[in-house]
């Protein structure tokens, strides 16, 4: 376990030094004077300002100098102010990212909810046809556009009950009742999709730990078959499961910086296109590497954590 | 179970015939222009004179899905193709060459790989600007870890094979074994992938197009058409429901072909 916890870390760092490195080129790539045009066509931009900002971006360096003195601020914390705001790039996305984290985690709970019972009774039905009709609808389900979901709820919702959908964001520690009633529609728009495939693994897992010795002894004593199936079969089945759902986050994650857009939640997802509008590039670039170091990060743990319950992994 | 496996292939070739014809026939077949406007025809439900409805500018609906479903198929194929021949090449070569090369290729494909896609694409997109084509280099640099890793694996298995080995002895250049003997082996793998990879590849351009990131007008696209439908949605939903439903079965066609592809193919995953 400690030389898979090394080779793990030293992977981890591999990896985030070509993230940062990856998102500190993409200021450098684009075409034509950056500095031009984050300042726009504005007339009244002064050579003084434009060095200003040269400098503040560290473009009046070496490249390896430019990237060492960006990697020494970000590691203290200063990502740079955003162009539009005024105010750091750290902050902003601090106050978005809550928005969209609430949104991910939410949308997961609620597929791995509606996909352990689902996988349940599909594994109880084992007929060509029942597996067929598994399969169907797990394609189809992970083939829904979440932010056309997410139109469609919204829409429905407004007929049936005109009202009810509201705009505006309420915080969760301030208004619980108005936060869970502007992130349901969005949490269930990104959940939807992936519940049958969640569904179709779990069922596979569960029939694959059906044909183990285990489960033939709970058998041959006499355990009724929906005792074997939950106790024996179901948590067996789980591990391999929590990996999958885990892989899940991230497609979650990317329908939520959508879906965001569609119910005007003031997330990462928003703050970026904003971003990118404006050509606010500081706050495209720090929002980019921190939401993709912390995937890398997850998915570390979610490995880690696998090896650690599943002796067969370690050993590979 | 034999039955149930062609279906989903049957299925899934079918949508993908029907789609693409639609949306090459679509200047001929459409009953007007994407941009045409019938001004006295606004946001009507679906009729004999406008199959779809049309929109608030008395623009035919089902003109716009086709015209849309070209722009959908040209961006995603073309960044799918352009992943593949790079992806796929370096691939091969970290197969062939092993060692340094081997272990720097892969490295480089992690990192990429580390990039959640949309994150990725929209570094890209901020960087050369809105736009088809911005999108469909952003969407080809998400794949390229893609393809290299698929390559990759079975790559290393026929480098050893018999036939190959023959190859060489035999005297063939290297590109030659790489082009006549490794590649035709591995086009189930890339037929597989490449399908799997082009029916995501759409939901990303239409998520792009959709943030307004994507394709920018007057080129129609289904997720420009699906991002404006919202401000009149409560007054006529078609537009909404159509360009949804035309993004989610080009989208199907693709990941029920890849899915049918890769179990006549695989014998192990029939039935899973």
């Amino acid at each position: 376990m400690g030389r898979l916890l090394l080779r793990r870390g030293g992977d981890l760092l591999f990896v985030s030094f070509g993230v940062s490195l990856l998102s500190f080129l993409m200021i450098r790539l684009i075409p034509g004077d950056a500095v031009q045009l984050m300042l726009g066509a504005n007339a009244e931009v002064t050579q003084s300002q434009i060095d200003a900002l040269r400098h503040e971006l560290g473009l009046d360096q070496s490249f390896v100098r430019q990237y060492i003195i960006w990697i020494g601020r970000l590691l203290h914390g200063d990502f740079g102010t955003s162009l539009t705001t005024g105010r750091p790039v750290l902050a902003e996305i601090a106050a978005a990212a809550g928005v969209t984290v609430e949104l991910t985690v939410l949308g997961l709970v609620a597929a791995v909810l509606l996909a352990i019972p689902l996988g349940c009774a599909m594994t109880a039905l084992r007929s060509p046809s029942a597996s067929l009709a598994v399969r169907l609808l797990s394609i189809v389900g992970i083939t829904v556009p979440s932010f056309w979901l997410g139109i469609m709820l919204l829409y429905g919702v407004s007929m049936l009950l005109p009202g009810w959908t509201v705009v505006g964001w309420r915080d969760l520690t301030a208004d619980p009742g108005g936060n869970l009633r502007r992130v349901l529609l969005p949490a269930v728009s990104i959940a939807l999709p992936v519940v049958a495939s969640l569904a179709r693994f779990l069922r596979a897992a569960m029939t694959d730990a059906l044909h183990q010795d285990y489960v033939r002894t709970a058998r041959a004593k006499g355990l009724a078959e929906h005792v074997v199936l939950l106790r024996h079969v179901l948590r067996n089945a789980l591990i391999p499961f929590v990996t999958q759902a885990g892989i899940m986050a991230g497609y979650l994650f990317a329908g939520s910086v959508v879906v965001e857009q569609v119910f005007a939640l003031p997330g990462l997802g928003r703050l970026m296109i904003g971003a990118v509008a404006d050509r606010d590039y500081a706050l495209v670039q720090a929002a980019i590497l921190l939401a993709t170091l912390v995937f890398v990060c997850v998915n570390a743990v979610v490995d880690l954590l696998y090896a650690a319950i599943d002796p067969r992994v370690r050993a590979a | 179970m034999t039955s149930s496996a062609g279906l989903v292939l049957r299925l899934g070739l079918t949508l993908v015939v029907l789609l693409a014809l639609a949306a090459l026939l679509a200047p001929w077949i459409a009953p007007a222009g994407p941009n045409a406007q019938d001004i006295l025809a606004r946001l009507r439900a679906p009729t004999a004179a406008h199959w779809l409805g049309t929109d608030n500018f008395g623009r035919d609906v089902l003109s716009r899905v086709l015209f849309g479903l070209r722009t959908l198929f040209a961006v995603s194929a073309l960044s799918v193709l352009g992943a593949l021949g790079v992806g796929g090449s370096l691939g091969l070569l970290a197969a062939w060459q092993g060692g340094m090369v081997d272990r720097v290729v892969m490295r480089l494909a992690d990192v990429l790989f580390a990039f959640p896609i949309i994150l990725l694409a929209i570094g890209v997109i901020a960087t050369l600007g809105p736009g088809a084509s911005s999108a469909a280099v952003a969407i080809g640099v998400a794949y390229v870890p893609i393809f290299a890793r698929t390559l990759r694996g079975p790559a290393l298995q026929l480098r050893w094979c018999e036939y190959v080995e023959a190859a060489r002895a035999i005297g063939a250049s290297t590109p030659r074994i790489l082009l006549r003997h490794l590649l035709p082996n591995l086009t189930s793998v890339i037929f597989v992938q490449a399908s799997l990879s082009l029916s995501t590849a759409i939901l990303v351009e239409a998520s792009l197009s959709f943030l307004g990131l994507g394709t920018q007008p007057p080129t129609p696209s289904l997720g420009r058409m699906l991002a404006e439908s919202r401000s009149f949605l409560t007054l006529s939903p078609w537009p909404a429901v159509f360009s949804g439903v035309a993004i989610l079965l080009a989208s199907l066609g693709f990941n029920l072909l890849g899915d049918g592809l890769a179990e006549r193919l695989d014998p192990r995953l029939r039935g899973v």
